[in-house]
């Protein structure tokens, strides 16, 4: 396939790795923002093909596993009213919550349904009147747009029917958390491609400059893994701390202009919860007050009482790349893809699953 | 979550001016996508695409220019290396 096979070309991917090994003097630490990298990283063993000086860190990249524990506790809720639908994409389904998620919600007659595409949380709504549909909205700024792009839709096609609990969060605000903690052991940074398609890296220069770190934008196959990496190390061992952009066939500077225009439209910036990380300041988006009548957290009054974490389960440090699910001590015991106690287990982009996918 | 997949466009529909939609190739499957945010798109373009929203062009240019890019590093760096 044009546009993929190159990109997983074995002798290049050869020639890469020979050339970060001839460069590299000293030890480096790199973060992969996105969990969609992590896979990479693990499935065409990576690491394996790197000098011993390159630590890799698995970044928070994975939207699913830090949406916060009670909004999916409150998703659970709606889910077992009589009169809702409540549709997610299939990786939220099997996300703890505080006591179950929701696909045992759906088991106890909650009505549940998995969604490909944002726009059939609006062919649902139009084919129920009847009931009111939820569309559990989550994701970064790649998702952002085509959600966003649903309360178009709906007030366009007059549906009175269909709401959104949105638990959107955006990526520069948690980087930055990262690179400010005093636990920051982070010297060069693969920023997520596709959130850059969508937003461009404008937002990542001053981050960069400001904490001496450089960032490269990086796509998704073997080939780009690697060349983000050549080129971190380079700035790295030349002492340099730009942004610099790998991705370049789907990535501008600005981004795409028309998908911000409708995230700044039907969103605005608020402090969201990241799960396993804490509040972190401006670092969500919510439904504007102008569509507030679309918005599932206002409309439905939901009574969450407290919620309650797994105490064994360490996301948090994993998320932060403070550790490797390795050192989970239920990783591959009481904790599998088919029982999973914490979400990055659950995501396709979740560190865990691709461990437990791609290592023994 | 952020998963995107290039596929190439096979048509155009753009009979609805508030919702743009194309018929796009992903190595023979074949699946409506919004391409509502995408300006100048032709057939035989392809299109980067995340939960059937056409995210960006890929483009040609750029996708050449990143293996030069990367055949200048490594010459670059090989000599700086080598010698
Ligand atoms: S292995 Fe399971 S329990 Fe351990 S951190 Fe990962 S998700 Fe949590």
């Amino acid at each position: 396939m044009k546009y993929v096979d190159e990109y997983r070309d074995a002798e290049s991917v050869r020639l890469l790795s020979e050339k970060i090994n001839s460069i590299i003097t000293r030890n480096w630490n790199v973060m992969e923002i996105c969990g969609g990298q992590t896979h990479t990283i693990l499935k065409y063993r990576i690491e394996e093909l790197l000098p011993p000086q390159i630590t890799l860190i698995h970044g928070p990249g994975c939207p699913v596993c830090v949406t916060p524990i009670e909004m999916i506790d409150k998703a659970i809720l709606l889910a077992l009213r009589p009169d809702i639908i409540l549709v997610s994409y299939g990786d939220m389904l099997r996300v703890p919550g505080s006591n179950s998620d929701l696909l045992e919600a759906k088991s106890k007659g909650g009505n549940v349904k998995m969604i490909y595409s944002p726009l059939d949380a609006i062919k649902i709504a139009e084919q129920n009147p009847d009931k009111k549909i939820v569309f559990f909205a989550v994701g970064f700024e790649t998702t952002a747009p085509a959600n966003a792009f649903t309360i178009f839709e709906a007030e366009r096609r007059g549906l009175k029917n269909y709401f959104m609990l949105c638990s959107h969060v955006l990526v520069p605000p948690a980087i930055e958390i990262l690179l400010k903690s005093e636990k920051n052991s982070i010297n060069g940074i693969l920023t997520a491609g596709h959130v850059c398609t969508v937003m461009g890296y404008e937002e990542y220069i001053p981050l960069a400059e400001k904490y001496k770190t450089p960032m490269v934008v990086t796509g998704f196959e073997p080939v780009d893994i690697l060349s983000g990496l050549l080129m971190v190390i380079y700035q790295l061992e030349n002492g340099n701390c730009f942004v610099e952009n790998q991705y370049g066939r789907a990535v501008r500077k600005e981004g795409n202009i028309h998908s911000k225009k409708i995230i700044s439209d039907v969103f605005e910036i608020t402090d969201r919860k990241w799960r396993g990380i804490g509040l972190i300041p401006q670092s969500g988006l919510k439904i504007k007050s102008k569509y507030s009548h679309y918005d599932a957290e206002i409309v439905f009054n939901i009574d969450t009482t407290g919620f309650d974490e797994s105490d064994i389960c360490i996301a948090g440090e994993i998320l932060q790349g403070l550790k490797k699910p390795g050192d989970c001590p239920a990783f591959r015991k009481e904790c599998t893809p088919e029982i999973p106690l914490g979400a990055p287990m659950v995501s396709a982009e979740g560190a865990c699953s691709a461990y437990y996918r791609y290592t023994k | 979550m952020c998963l995107a997949l290039p596929g190439k466009v096979i048509s155009i529909d753009e009979s609805n001016p508030n919702l743009k939609t194309a018929k796009v190739n992903f190595n023979g499957v074949v699946k409506d996508v919004t391409v509502q945010w995408i300006d100048d798109l032709k057939v035989g373009d392809y299109v980067i695409v995340h939960v059937g929203f056409a995210l960006n062009k890929i483009d040609e240019k750029e996708a050449i220019e990143t293996f030069r890019i990367i055949n200048e590093m490594v010459d670059l760096t090989k000599r700086e290396g080598g010698e």
